[in-house]
């Protein structure tokens, strides 16, 4: 009776335990899915100018149109898509009504295709190009979760709510800390709006592409949604500070900063004896700055003293510039210190200067990467091993080796001489 | 005679002596087309897509992006790295196109030789760009930048662009290979780990767990990174050591003449 109960028992606890097995794990799996998913929002224009027909025969919306029902079927699973509109619904002449004029169109979250492209259906070209306004919204829709963040804007005239510059609301939309990257599109672009566009995905490390076909709406489309499926690294943000004394500190890992003009930030590494500290730095010119440009990493000891920097200048059109260092720790001689770890001060500068008329905050974004990994013995000859190599090396040992065996020759002849003689 | 025969076999011992000096100079043709190179690029260090040496990365882009891809590099090896852009034929005036080449450190890397930057005019069909860089080392002073084993990134771009030809499709092709240089580029010491970012933090997760992890880099050369204690200087100091030998030999048989002194007359005369 006892061991029936007893059996019982324990086929109990082994089905609840094979349930919660399975269940408990599923569950957490689905949460970590949803809060790493990527996240894609676009952002398409729906104002008046857009039933211009000049898209292979087409009106601009048409091709749209057509173009997002390809990119709803080609959606990867794992993305979470949204649509949002601006100047789709209100025709009037009011500009601080026409301005607000944004709306989600299907929220961002698990794609139901149907749904989406039934939406995406309905749109008729109305109103006004609120393009900063709808970036705001458009950022906020996105809000939550830990994976990569999209923005793509599509768009085919420039935004017409000045003095709201939608090139600084990108700047600042970036600065948030939330990973977030704005890609632009423009349809048959102007000049005007090729520079807009442009000056918004450079201020979040995106990209501009001129739109003149319908396929090549859909490849870029396509094209940027899998960008944003694609795993990548995610970087922590941190704060430097001006100083090292009160400077965070960083372990291996990727991370983030804002560093503004004339600025500078400091880091704290810890590394044991044995071990080597690499760290790069790599400074993003998100706005329009001189030509003339400089960073400079250097990895100070408590006390001030430089062990090494690392430095790199550049002119011209560029996105980054970056540069590095590495510092291994040589190997403790009393087995007390090999515990012990240095406080190495990390301390980055730029040498960027703001173009006329751009704004100095929020500062420039910082790309820190940071690895402590064991360090190499040192050295101690040139060659590998000390060893030898090439024809000189040989006529050498050669030269040598006969110069020997001669001298061995006439000694042993010597000695075989005097021992006649004897 | 026997001098002769001493003679002949370090002849012929010099004569295999060549064979590691001319398989230095034979390039390392090893282009494994296995594996599927990228048909995409990155747009930052952070997002570069990885191909192996050999490969034939391609994207399709727009004009002013900003692309990355990254490969591994071992010790011993020269790398170069090549580029064809093909232009848009809608391009309106000059576009100056560059290649750069950036260490795991993202230190950027000199070229030693390559048209590393390039104006093309309004009409150009495409643009070749290449930037060779030093010999990779198994190891240098901190306070040195040359290049070490690791990933190098490669960042293609405009540099000089008009604003009427921003954005237009552009098509790219990047191919890194690598000239085996040997036992000359051959420097005692060796890294603990390659300069691969990141390592730090994906040789502390689980094997298990690293499969869903992004990691900034993941790809290591063919072969696996190399131990770095071997080198052909190896091949050629026991050669030099077995040919001072024969020398030594030979000098000391000159010495003795050639076998039974002349007034010793032969045996059985």
């Amino acid at each position: 009776m006892i061991t029936r109960q007893r059996l019982a028992a324990g086929v109990f606890v082994l089905l609840a335990a094979l349930t919660a097995g399975i269940a408990v794990p599923s569950t957490a799996v689905a949460d970590e899915t949803t809060a790493t998913a990527p996240k894609v929002n676009l952002l398409l224009d729906v104002s008046g100018s857009m039933r211009a027909k000049d898209i292979d025969g087409q009106s601009r919306m048409s091709a749209a149109k057509q173009a997002f029902n390809e990119v709803l079927d080609a959606t990867p699973e794992e993305v979470q898509l949204g649509i949002r509109t601006l100047g789709a619904n209100y025709p009037g002449d009011d500009r601080k009504t026409g301005c607000k004029d944004t709306a989600q169109l299907y929220p961002v979250g698990p794609l139901d295709r149907t749904e989406a492209k039934t939406a995406v259906a309905t749109l008729t070209p109305t109103g006004w190009t609120p393009i900063g306004p709808a970036l705001l919204k458009a950022a906020d829709d996105l809000e939550g979760g830990e994976g990569t963040k999209r923005i793509v804007l599509i768009s085919d005239g420039e935004d017409t709510c000045a003095p709201l510059d939608p090139c600084e609301v990108a700047r600042e939309i970036a600065a948030k800390g939330i990973g977030l990257t704005i890609d632009t599109l423009g349809l048959v672009p102007s000049a005007k709006l090729r520079v807009q566009l442009s000056c918004i995905a450079e201020a979040t490390g995106g990209t501009y592409t001129s739109i003149e076909h319908r396929d090549e709406l859909t490849d870029r489309v396509n094209q940027l949604v899998d960008r944003a499926a694609d795993p990548v690294v995610v970087p922590k943000a941190v704060e430097g500070t001006d100083a090292c004394a009160g400077a965070p500190t960083l372990t291996s890992g990727l991370f983030t900063d804002r560093e503004e003009f004339n600025q500078q930030r400091w880091y704290r590494v810890d590394v044991k004896p044995g071990q080597e500290l690499r760290a790069s730095v790599s400074v993003a010119a998100d706005r329009d700055v001189n030509p003339h440009y400089g960073v400079l990493l250097r990895a100070v000891t408590v006390k001030n003293r430089e062990i090494v920097r690392g430095e790199a200048a550049g002119n011209g059109r560029t996105d980054v510039i970056s540069t590095g260092l590495r510092y291994p720790k040589a190997e403790a001689e009393d087995e007390e210190d090999e515990d012990t770890a240095e406080t190495v001060c990390l301390q980055v500068t730029h040498s960027y200067a703001p173009a006329g008329g751009v704004k100095a905050t929020p500062g420039l974004p910082l790309e820190i990467t940071v690895d402590v990994v064991d360090g190499p013995d040192q050295a101690t000859d040139v060659a590998s091993f000390g060893l030898g190599r090439g024809w000189w090396l040989l006529g050498v040992l050669v030269l040598v080796g006969f110069l020997a065996g001669v001298l061995w020759g006439w000694l042993s002849r010597w000695r075989v001489a005097v021992w006649r003689t004897n | 005679m026997r001098i002769t025969r001493v003679w002949g076999a370090a002849l012929l011992m010099l004569a295999l002596a060549v064979s590691p000096a001319a398989a230095d100079s034979s390039p390392s043709a090893s282009p494994s087309e296995s594996g599927d190179a990228p048909t995409e690029a990155g747009t930052s260090f952070r997002t570069a897509a990885e191909f192996e040496q050999g490969m034939t990365a391609t994207a399709s882009a727009s004009t002013g992006d900003y692309l990355y891809w990254s490969f591994p590099a071992d010790a011993g090896g020269r790398p170069t790295v090549r580029a064809t852009v093909k232009l848009p034929e809608a391009a309106g005036s000059a576009s100056t196109w560059q290649v750069d080449v950036y260490d795991g450190l993202r230190r950027r890397q000199a070229c030693q030789y390559g048209a590393q930057t390039r104006t093309a005019d309004a009409g150009a069909a495409s643009v070749e760009l290449s930037c060779t860089l030093r010999t990779v080392r198994a190891w240098s002073e901190q306070w040195s930048d040359d290049p070490l084993p690791g990933t190098y990134y490669v960042r293609l771009t405009t540099t000089r662009l008009a604003t009427g030809d921003l954005g237009l499709p552009v098509g790219v092709e990047v191919r890194a290979e690598s000239k085996d240089i040997g036992g000359a580029a051959a420097v005692d010491g060796s890294l603990a780990q390659p300069l691969v970012p990141g390592i730090a933090v994906t040789s502390e997760q689980d094997d298990e767990d690293s499969s869903a992890e992004a990691v900034l880099s993941s790809l290591e050369p063919d072969d696996g990174w190399a131990s770095g204690w071997w080198s052909d200087r190896w091949v050629w100091t026991a050669l030099g050591a077995v040919l001072a030998a024969l020398a030594g030999i030979g000098g000391y048989s000159l010495t003795r003449g050639s076998g039974r002194p002349t007034r010793v007359p032969p045996p059985g005369a």
